[in-house]
């Protein structure tokens, strides 16, 4: 016997259960076959002809793709680390002292991940070009430009994680640690970064991923010699999009997805220790 | 028969062999307009338990704190062991705290956070591990040491603090607030092992407390401060039974304050009058005070004597009422006796001796209040 559905038992509303449905096809629906293309051997994304893997290895083979992804993989580790250190340091900043237009200050900071990425990209080109940045310097130095263009963008995001961790921080703590005779740097190194390391790794996750699959600022902001794996694909897929393109997009998602998911992880985990702490 | 002669213990004066230890002049500190702490003076003997009593807000912590250097001073001087700590910072000081958090670092072992201190001091690793050892096992954590933090319950956590601060072997131990985070069976326990801890080291204790019970019960001396300042400087029992001002008395244990006027002053027997008394009362007490002057009798309930006829003796002080609240707490019963009308009732408190059914004394019941004039204290503010 059906029992009535009760107020908040939305599951078991009809036009809950359409909106959902839905909203995942629209999501998914396209990823799921982009991924399933990847192993379709056909020339052409439309018709199913049979499993192959011919695509992965072609795309293995393609030696302006491999530099891309490669192009791309060191600018992610070098804005990655650089963006874990400089965001860490403006977190601690903003929580640690108190100067004048603060608040002023922790707005500006948080500016990047809100204004629009296109106008980021823009205003990048313009200033690189007003400057004259070099940018037929030898690799990895060629991509200096696109890596302080990701540091400006991911590094917010960093701050943004630890400044949230640190409202955590228990400062008696610290001043426990320096009561037994350390040092500023002392207690920096032994009690403040210990505490902040899941935000550290968080933020350093995000802001890898983030700088992984950029698109609209490194577009503005690499030279001819200087492709990234995004820039690369969007030029393939200008001449035609072929199961090639859905397999390095294929290996992009993983890669990105496996980056998210021990990011959430090293969150969750935090969060239960703190959890722990506190009961 | 004065202060002195009643708790046996000087007042305000160092004996032979009670070397200061902390010597604190004209120390303050001002959050902006507000002094947390306001000109204090204090002399912290060498193996004392002391304690700074009072209410949340009343500076107790920020003095503590300023003991430790984890804050500074807006005016004033601190000498440890007779060194100015004016430009000594928190992490050269020969003292060591032990937090209101207990602020365990989570992240490192029970034997690491004990060791930590002696390796920022550059104490080589084993002989760092041993020493933290035996600090485990005098706060009887033997063998606790590999466990994490997380694995420990609130007690344990306290006695690891307790152990990482004494590890160091400190000139003075600071603790904050120690017992107010555990429970109430523990926090009586921990107080005897506290004193017992104390004892055994011979380290100078400096304990910040709210809790009366927990001051009287664990300190050879009290700081009861108010409002930034020390109220007064005394052993437990000189501070319950000998009050200077208002606001100790009202804040150590339960107490009848009668506002009333000195009539008599002379050879240690302070004459009141109060509107709420029928009689005028006589106190015994070394300190006299001007005729005319207004003054507070401060008069603790379970000293006043209830009675259905007057007491025979007549040197007692004697005043009639009418019963008119009773409380009962099971060991003591609390009478509220109206002496006057529209004047405060007086508290009474007579322990339940018997396991009666019937009370001695009923609502309405007229009755007769009566204490020895060794008994109150009258205040002048």
């Amino acid at each position: 016997m059906a029992t009535p559905i009760g107020p908040l038992d939305y599951s078991r509303r009809l036009w809950v259960r359409l909106t959902l449905l839905v909203v995942f096809v629209f999501l998914y629906a396209p990823i799921a076959t982009l991924i399933a293309f990847s192993f379709n051997d056909s020339r052409r994304n439309i018709v199913w002809n049979g499993f192959t893997l011919k695509y992965y290895e072609k795309a293995m083979g393609n030696e302006g793709l491999i530099e891309a992804f490669a192009n791309s993989l060191t600018i992610a580790v070098i804005s990655t680390l650089v963006s874990i250190v400089l965001g860490a340091l403006v977190a601690v900043l903003l929580w640690r002292f108190r100067f004048p237009a603060k608040a002023g200050y922790e707005g500006a900071m948080a500016l990047p991940i809100v204004i629009p990425e296109i106008c980021m990209g823009v205003a990048m080109l313009a200033f690189f070009s007003r400057i004259g940045w070099p940018s037929d310097m030898i690799w990895p130095f060629n991509l200096s430009a696109i890596i302080i263009a990701h540091v400006s963008f991911s590094f917010p995001f960093v701050a943004v994680v630890v400044r949230a961790r640190l409202e955590g921080f228990n400062r008696e703590l610290a001043e426990a640690a320096q009561d037994l005779g350390a040092t500023e740097w002392q207690v920096f190194r032994d009690v403040m970064i210990p505490f902040l390391r899941p935000g550290l790794v968080a933020g350093g996750m995000l802001a890898f991923t983030l700088s992984l699959d950029d698109f609209v600022i490194t577009f503005f902001t690499s030279g001819p010699n200087t492709v990234t794996f995004p820039v690369k694909v969007y030029s393939m897929v200008r001449f035609s999009v072929t199961p090639e393109v859905n397999a390095a997009s294929t290996v992009l998602i993983v890669v990105t997805v496996v980056m998210t998911a021990a990011a959430l992880w090293m969150q969750h985990r935090a969060g239960m220790k703190a959890e722990e702490a506190a009961g | 028969m004065s202060a002195q002669q009643e708790t046996g213990a000087p007042v305000g004066e160092v004996q032979a062999g009670d070397a200061p230890i902390i010597e604190i002049a004209g120390l303050s500190k001002h959050y902006g307009s507000v002094a947390a702490v306001d000109d204090v003076d204090l002399t912290i003997r060498r193996g004392e338990f002391f304690a700074l009593l009072g209410p949340s807000g009343c500076g107790k912590t920020t003095l503590l704190r300023m003991l430790a250097g984890l804050e500074l001073p807006t005016a004033g001087t601190v000498r440890i062991d007779g060194q100015d700590m004016s430009t000594v910072p928190a992490n050269r000081r020969p003292v060591n705290m032990v937090f209101q958090s207990y602020a365990v670092f989570p992240h490192m072992s029970v034997r690491d956070n004990v060791a930590y201190g002696l390796k920022v001091d550059g104490v080589p690793r084993q002989e760092a591990y041993r020493r933290a050892e035996e600090a485990l096992e005098l706060v009887k954590l033997g063998g606790y040491g590999p466990r994490r933090p997380d694995q420990l319950s609130g007690g344990q956590r306290q006695r690891v603090a307790l152990a990482r601060a004494l590890v160091k072997r400190p000139k003075v131990l600071l603790l904050d607030e120690p017992l107010s985070a555990l429970d109430a069976k523990l926090r009586e326990q921990m107080r005897f092992e506290l004193v017992n801890l104390q004892e055994s080291v011979g380290i100078t204790f400096v304990v910040v407390t709210h809790d009366q019970d927990e001051a009287l019960s664990m300190a050879t001396r009290i700081a009861v401060m108010d409002h930034g300042r020390v109220q007064q400087t005394a052993p437990p029992a000189e501070l319950y039974e000998f009050p200077r001002t208002k606001f100790v008395a009202d804040f150590i244990g339960s107490v009848n304050l009668i506002e009333g006027t000195v009539e008599a002053s002379a050879d240690g027997i302070v004459r009141l009058s109060a509107p709420a008394l029928q009689v005028p009362v006589e106190i015994e007490q070394a300190t006299g005070l001007p005729a005319g002057s207004s003054g507070w009798l401060a008069l603790r309930p379970e000293k006043v004597d209830i009675s259905a006829e007057p007491p025979e003796d007549a040197g007692r002080n004697t005043v009639a009422g009418t019963v008119e609240e009773i409380t009962y707490l099971g060991d003591v019963s609390i009478f509220h006796v109206r002496l006057t009308a529209d004047q405060p009732l007086i508290k009474v408190t007579i322990a339940n001796l018997d396991r009666v059914t019937r009370r001695p004394f009923t609502w309405g019941d007229r009755v007769h209040l009566s204490w020895a004039p060794t008994c109150g204290v009258v205040l002048s503010q």
